[in-house]
Order: structure tokens, then sequence, then C-alpha cells
């Protein structure tokens, strides 16, 4: 079996299961948020079950519209709060945790070999620990709370090898930019996307993060990497509850994928998804004469302390555009914390950069930042759909946090290396 | 519900994602009936005035791609939308929109095969649907029981609270 198989198979107390079949799994965590727990929370009541099947199993985090932007994000917020103390279920509030998918394994929510669920379809993210994580609806994640169960068809696997060594300014959001051009949104649905390879033994677990985070933009049920060493010491200290054996989380030898790609980094330039589609992928040389109005670093995708670094090193010294916004979400309070120590949040503030509190941000246009029409926005985050970010006429561009750094200074859409040159 | 239904179709293209079908700027409101105003907005504003009298959406590729929020199918269903057929979808919403008991089922072929405006009616438990004004006919797999089970209880709530009473 490969590690996705094994996983379902233990939470659903088989000995070996098969892609295609249908299993009924434990489920060993859930995590809903502001915008997708108060349905949750409303069909939860009409199940007529008065108490969660085990609110150690469940989390709450508020993230998308926080601080409270309107006063019915307030409103839900409230739910949010009542609920969470109703069930003795840990929350995560404004200024205690920040976006929920950095906030769960930051926290130590996250386990290897466990089956989570959150009704948030980036949930995949998790999948960098070794966790079998995937995206659910409200009304099922209520099912979850009143049962602990779900059902999960076992999915075809692909596996994702990856060799050679990222070039300077080339990152790991390149890398999964470049997996979505070639496979296609649709290119993974229903499928597991394994990623393997010496280059992602390599990776640092927030580039894991990335490629797992946006394993969903293809269509992908999860996104799964091997835990190993660089896994456990960033685990330790975190997680209270035992880790599981690593040798037991890996794929078999004759484990049975439906194919196998191979990718090579070491030719690889800085990538860009232009708009609407995050497979309109190309190298950011290529992208032409692009004027911006806003940059974006920040989100699930980006937004974690070496992505910050990243940008801090491409802004140094050198000032946003002046007809150019730029916004900086650290992902957590913790990356929050660190990047201020580490002198970054000066380094963007000199820039001319904002810095906002963490939370969602722009990202899914129901906050902070949004987007005029005919407007133009660089961004870290996951999607770039019509309408994303505020108006249906503005449009969204998906790069890696060197490339939007580098495009807030120039005013376009620039490749971090041509800005390092000039310099 | 009801396991057999008709309707004129309105048809999108491929990829159709959660955040046109629902704008993230409309996930605070809580009234299905008020997020129904939006449905489709950010590819047709006036989608939920078409989608009125009761209509059957078709849509090609990886319908329903994207965000997990279940305000997207809720939308659909609310503002008019009898049952969606695509050449596939994306699992979240595919799932979103049984548990919430709006009808989804994959159609190979459809896609071709139907213009807005045409008659389709949809046989649920036989798995038939036919293109009345093309005279086209197509056979799909059925939904596994536990799903027409769901669909036929009106929503996974519906369907848990029925088989909880029963234990």
């Amino acid at each position: 079996m490969n590690i996705t198989e094994k996983m379902l198979a233990k939470a659903s107390g088989k000995q070996v299961v098969y892609s295609g079949e249908i299993v009924d799994a434990n489920v060993d965590m859930i995590m809903v948020h502001d915008l997708t727990g108060p349905l949750a929370v409303e069909a939860f009541k009409k199940i007529g079950v008065q108490k969660i099947w085990d609110n150690q199993k469940a989390v709450v985090i508020l993230d998308h519209q926080v601080p409270a932007e309107s006063v019915r994000a307030a409103e839900l917020h409230k739910t949010m709060r009542q609920f969470a103390q109703d069930q003795k279920i840990r929350i995560y509030d404004v200024g205690r945790g920040g976006i929920c998918h950095q906030v769960m394994p930051e926290k130590g929510h996250v386990v290897p070999g466990t089956v989570i669920v959150g009704a948030d379809s980036h949930t995949c993210t998790y999948g960098a620990f070794g966790a079998f994580a995937t995206g659910i609806g409200s009304t099922e994640a209520a099912a979850v709370f009143a049962t602990g169960k779900i059902w999960l068809k076992v999915p075809e696997a692909i596996k994702i090898n990856v060799t050679g060594e990222f070039q300077k300014y080339v990152t790991p959001k390149d890398l999964i930019l470049s997996i979505i051009g070639r496979m296609g949104v649709d290119g993974a649905t229903y499928k597991s996307t394994e990623f393997t390879g010496p280059t992602i033994k390599n990776m640092s677990i927030a580039g894991r993060m990335t490629l797992c985070n946006m394993a969903v933009e293809m269509g992908a049920k999860n996104g799964i990497i091997e835990p190993d060493e660089t896994t456990r010491k960033f685990l330790e200290g975190r997680t209270s509850k035992a880790l599981p054996n690593f040798e037991s989380l890996k794929s078999d030898k004759d484990a049975v994928y439906e194919r196998t790609i191979e990718f090579d980094v070491s030719k690889m330039e800085p990538q860009i998804a232009c708009p609407s589609s995050v497979d309109n992928v190309k190298p950011v040389s290529e992208a032409g004469n692009v004027q911006i109005e806003q940059a974006f670093i920040g989100s699930c995708t980006n937004g974690r302390i070496e992505d910050l670094r990243l940008a801090a090193q491409v802004l140094k010294g050198k000032r946003v555009k002046d007809n150019v916004r730029a916004l900086v979400i650290p992902a957590s309070q913790e990356v929050y914390k660190q990047a201020l120590n580490e002198g970054l949040l000066e380094i963007f503030t000199d820039a001319g950069a904002i810095v906002c509190g963490s939370a969602c941000g722009p990202c899914l246009g129901g906050h902070i930042g949004l987007l005029a029409a005919d407007e133009v926005c660089v961004s870290t985050s996951n999607r770039n759909f019509i309408g994303r970010m505020g108006s249906t006429k503005a449009s969204v561009y998906l790069a890696s946090p060197a490339t939007v750094a580098a495009s807030a200074v120039t005013g376009k859409i620039t490749d971090p290396r041509k800005l390092e040159a000039k310099a | 519900m009801n396991m057999k239904i008709k309707g004129p179709a309105i048809k999108f293209g491929n990829n159709i994602d959660t955040d046109v079908i629902l704008p993230g700027q409309f996930m605070t409101l809580v009234d299905s009936y008020e997020l129904a105003k939006h449905a489709l907005s950010g590819l047709d504003p006036a989608f939920p005035d078409k989608a009125k009298k009761g209509i059957i959406v078709v849509g090609g590729k990886n319908f329903g791609c994207g965000s997990s929020r279940e305000q997207a199918p809720l939308a659909l269903k609310y503002a008019g939308v009898k049952c969606v057929l695509a050449e596939s979808f994306a699992r979240i919403f595919f799932r979103n929109a049984i548990n919430i008991g709006l009808p989804v089922i994959e159609c190979k072929g459809i896609f071709n095969e139907v213009e807005t405006g045409d008659e389709i009616t949809v046989d649920f438990e036989a798995g038939k649907i036919e293109n009345i004004s093309k005279d086209k006919k197509f056979q799909v797999d059925k939904l596994p029981p536990f799903m027409l089970e769901i669909l036929a209880d009106g929503g996974l709530i519906e369907n848990l609270r029925r088989r909880l009473n029963k234990k």
C-alpha cells in the first residue's frame, strides 16, 4: 500500500484497502473556522445530539474575517465562541492564533499518520507532516461532530518525484505552480498526490506545506509527504501526543500508483500563474509587461517565516513603487513575533509596505485589501479565480514571495533574479 | 425529494469555481435565500432571476472547483437549481451538494449535447437523463444507495437524524 492507503486502512480498522473502495474512517481531528463553522454549528444543532463525539479532537480557529470587519462577521465569531465554550473545544481567537492551516501544526494538532478533516479546502496542507488531511463542507463537519466518522473513497495515487536543487530565488511555490501548470486544475481530481524524491527530502517544513497546500488546486483529495527527521524536529515540543513509528508511514516498494511524474527543479525559473486559472502558468520571464496596483505576501500558502525572510531579503533597503500597495501578513502570531524579533517587520515598514495582523487577509476577497475593477494584484496566495480578491474585473497573478516582493519594488511583474542583477 | 425532475438547462463552461458561484464577500450571509441572490454572480449577475422558475445547470469538467464553501451549492439550490449535471465535479463540491440535498450527477458527453434553454429530464433512481429538446438520452452510473438515501431524505442532516433515531 502507499502511505495514504495505509492511513485509511488504519483509520477504518482494516488490514488492507484498495483504491476505489469506500471506507468509514475514524476522524482523529477536525477543524472549522469562522466562515464554515457557523453553518456547521447550525447543522449540528439540527441533528439533535447534545455533545460532540470527542471535544479533544475538535478545534475552532477564527482567521478569515478577523478582527471582525462587519457586524455580520462579529455575529459569526460570537456563534463560534459560544459553541466552543458550550462544547469545551479549544478555540484560537483573535490575537491567539492566526491562519488555521498554520496554527494547526504549530500548536501540535497535526500528528503524522492521523486522519484530519477541516471545513476548508486547504486542509490538505497537513499532508506535509504525513497526515491524511482533506477538506470537507460544513454539513459534513456537523456529521463528524456528531459521529466522529466520515466516509471516504480510497483515492488512486499519483506520485510526483522531484529531483535537483533550486536556484537562488526559485522556491517550492515555483515548483508547485509548475506542477499544476503541467497537470491542469483537474489533473488530480479525487486523487492523492504523493510528493517524493531527494528535493522533497531536503525541503523545509514550510516548503512542504506550500506544496501540499496547493494539491487541491489540481483537484487532489490530499497531498502527502512521508514524515522524517525534519518533521520530527518541527513537531518536537509542539504536540503532547506520542508520535507514531515513522517506518510504518512509508509507501511500500510495491505500492500502486496511477502514474508517476518526474520534475527536475535544477533549471526551473520563477513561475507565475496568470489570470484567471491556477494552471495558467508560465515562467515569470515570459509574463510580459504587467503593471500592478497591489502586492500581497501572506496566506496559508506563503505566509511563513521562511517566506517573509525571502521577501525581506528582496525588499531590504528598497522602496515599494509609489503607485503600488504592498501588504504583508504573517501567517500566525508565532510567525509575526518571529518576524518582529528578526527585524523583518522593520524592513517591510521601511520599504513602505503595510504589515497586517495574522489572518487570511485579501486572499479570499472577504476582508482587507480588496481590489477595484481593472486593478492587478500579484500575490503569494493560492487562487486567482475571477472575483477572488474583490471586483470581478480585477486580475490576480500568483507567484513566490521573492517574485511578489520584486514586483512590488518595480511596480510590474518582475523576476526577482533580474531585480538583483540590476542592484 | 422527488427522484424525477424536469426543467430547462442553463449551461456554463469548464472549471466553474466556487468563487464565481458564491463570491467570498458574501460568505458572511447566513440566510440561504440571501445567498441565493448572489448565486453565480461572478459570471452572470442575472442568474438568480433566470433560475427562479426552477432550472437544471449543465457544466463541463471540474464543476465546483476551489473553496470548500458550502455556501456555493446552497446559493444554487435556493436560487432554484434543481440539479447540476456536469462532465466531472470537484470532490468537495460534489459531497457538499449531496449533503445539502442538491442532486449532482456526473454525465459524460452531456456538455456537447445541451444548449441553454433545452428541456432536460433526470431520473435519479434509474440513472437516466434526457435532453427532450434534442432527443438525446444518457445513461449514467447510478449514485451509490447511501447517497441516494441522503438525497431522498433531503440532505445529510435529515438522513443522520433518521439513522440516529433508529438506533
